[in-house]
């Protein structure tokens, strides 16, 4: 009685292991596109991740909407800025005031043709130190996309200075990062190893002060210039 | 009689290996051998100090050509005019950075290339000695091409762009701004710091190339433009950035007709600005 059972058990196992086999021959070249296409889908790139983390936080409703004072290219002078008042809802701290700024300001005009900054350009990080300097970080865009010329990167550079400095009055100084390094220059002319003036009383708008103690104005361009909070930029005199 | 391994025996505090011009070598320590090698390291140590030094000129008359045969005789130096007589011309970019690119695969490496020879030729038929940082498709550094400035004394530097955006068929001077200046502490000058003592000479010489650009080119403004360049940044003399407008012109040829006017306006430029030329230090300069 157990012999022949155990022959038609034996039988059944393994046609039933022949079949699981067959199956998963069909199946696993499957699994593996699925897996694969997941797998780009979940894997965002380092900037995309940035993005992510980086973006603003969401408009408060109860934020007051005033009349900034956006600088793009002027419509009747292309070698110059002209300010446009644009109604946005913008918050009393001067951080998320300054980010959502300048996002407007990358947005750009309706115009396209009147815009400064590269229209995917992304501000990734803002930060506003207690001497008021403020760190921008932009990712690569900013660089790569940027119209090479000493005209329009110093029209670039003017447009963030006095914007920041029309809506954000707590803004002295600003430093510009491009995805969180210190570039020698934003496209091959205007120095960015330097910090721009954005004070009012400042004799030069979007010019630099070279009086700077070592750590701001390192003597390598090729030196990456982090700016955490509080980091090395903040214990730096004001001039 | 050469001495081998002089900087090893110094900081090892072995002696030397001696060597007589001839060839022979002492190889074997005698009391003489000893005493020779004993003089010879001694007298390593007054020539090692000297070697940071440069050597001593060539006791020669004045004027006299430099020669030692069999070497190719060197032709005397001019006699250099006082204040400013050397030009470096720097055409941007260049190499695997093209700078700014147009329709028909206008380059503004190679554009500025151009213009490069054309200044050159009107600044030498002034009499000046000009020097370029580049003089085919190479990409020397920032660095590299402040230095050549760097190295002359009596010189001016003038960099040449053409832009990406801008009204076409102008043309416009950059200096770096006023608040780049600076006077040395000390006696010596910080490299990035470099265009600091120069720039109320470069705003000088920025208005005198605009003003004669302004005249052939309508449109264009008529005082030097401020802007934060890296180039000039690090160039330790009166340094000018000249931008023409632009390569979205439709056909090269528009740019290629504006390139005699603004060679011209260089060079004279250059020999307007040359009579307010102080070097720093000098008796009655200004920055």
């Amino acid at each position: 009685m157990s012999g022949p059972m155990n022959g038609r058990w034996r039988t059944w196992v393994l046609v039933g292991l022949g079949a699981a086999v067959v199956v998963a021959a069909i199946y696993l070249p499957v699994l593996r596109r699925r897996v694969k296409t997941t797998a780009k889908i979940a894997q965002p790139s380092e900037e995309q991740a940035r993005r992510e983390l980086t973006q603003p936080a969401a408009q408060n409703p109860l934020d007051p909407v005033v009349k900034a004072r956006m600088f793009w290219i002027s419509s009747e002078d292309e070698s110059s800025l002209a300010p446009l008042t644009v109604e946005l809802a913008l918050s009393s701290d001067p951080v998320l005031r300054a980010k959502q700024v300048l996002n407007t300001l990358l947005a750009g005009p309706v115009d396209s043709e009147l815009r400064t900054l590269p229209a995917d350009g992304v501000l990734l990080a803002f930060y506003l130190l207690p001497d008021g300097t403020a760190v921008a970080d932009f990712s690569e865009a900013l660089a790569t996309s940027m119209p090479s010329g000493i005209q329009s990167e110093q029209l670039a550079v003017d447009s963030i200075a006095r914007t920041l400095e029309a809506n954000v009055p707590r803004v002295k100084r600003l430093k510009i990062l491009i995805h969180g390094q210190e570039l020698d220059t934003l496209a091959g002319h205007v120095d960015l190893t330097q910090i721009f003036v954005v004070d009012t009383k400042a004799p030069q708008r979007g010019s630099i002060s070279l009086d700077l103690p070592a750590k701001v104005a390192p003597s390598s361009s090729s030196a990456p210039a982090t700016a955490p909070p509080g980091g090395g930029l903040a214990k730096q005199p004001g001039r | 009689m050469a001495v081998w391994g002089a900087p090893l025996g110094r900081r090892f505090g072995i002696l030397p290996i001696v060597r007589i011009s001839d060839g022979h070598f002492f190889s074997r320590v005698t009391p003489l051998s000893t005493a020779i090698a004993l003089l010879v390291w001694a007298g390593s140590f007054s020539s090692g100090a000297k070697s940071q030094q440069p050597p001593p000129p060539a006791a020669q008359s004045p004027g006299a050509p430099i020669s030692t045969p069999p070497y190719p005789t060197i032709a005397p130096p001019q006699p250099q005019r006082t204040g400013l007589n050397v030009v470096v011309l720097d055409p941007a970019h260049g190499g695997t950075d093209p700078g700014a690119r147009g329709a028909q695969g206008i380059r503004e490496s190679d554009l500025v290339l151009d213009l490069t020879f054309q200044v050159r030729r009107a600044l030498e038929a002034q009499g000046y000695q000009v020097l370029q940082t580049r003089t085919g498709n190479e990409n020397p550094s920032f660095d590299d091409r402040s230095a050549l400035a760097n190295a002359q004394r009596g010189a001016v530097f003038v960099t040449l762009h053409i832009s990406s955006t801008g009204l076409p068929g102008t043309a416009r001077v950059y200096t770096m701004p006023d608040s780049a200046a600076g006077v040395p502490t000390g006696r010596v000058l910080s490299w990035d710091r470099a265009q600091a003592p120069y720039v109320a000479l470069s705003r000088k010489f920025g208005d005198a190339v605009q003003g004669l650009l302004a005249q052939r080119f309508k449109g264009s403004p008529n005082n030097a433009q401020s802007a934060v360049i890296r180039q000039l940044r690090t160039t330790g003399a009166p340094a000018i950035a000249v931008e023409i407008c632009s390569v979205s012109v439709q056909d090269r040829v528009d740019l290629d007709r504006m390139m005699p006017g603004v060679a011209d306006a260089i060079a004279r430029g250059v020999a307007s600005f040359r009579p307010s030329y102080v070097l720093p230090g000098e008796a009655g300069s200004q920055p």
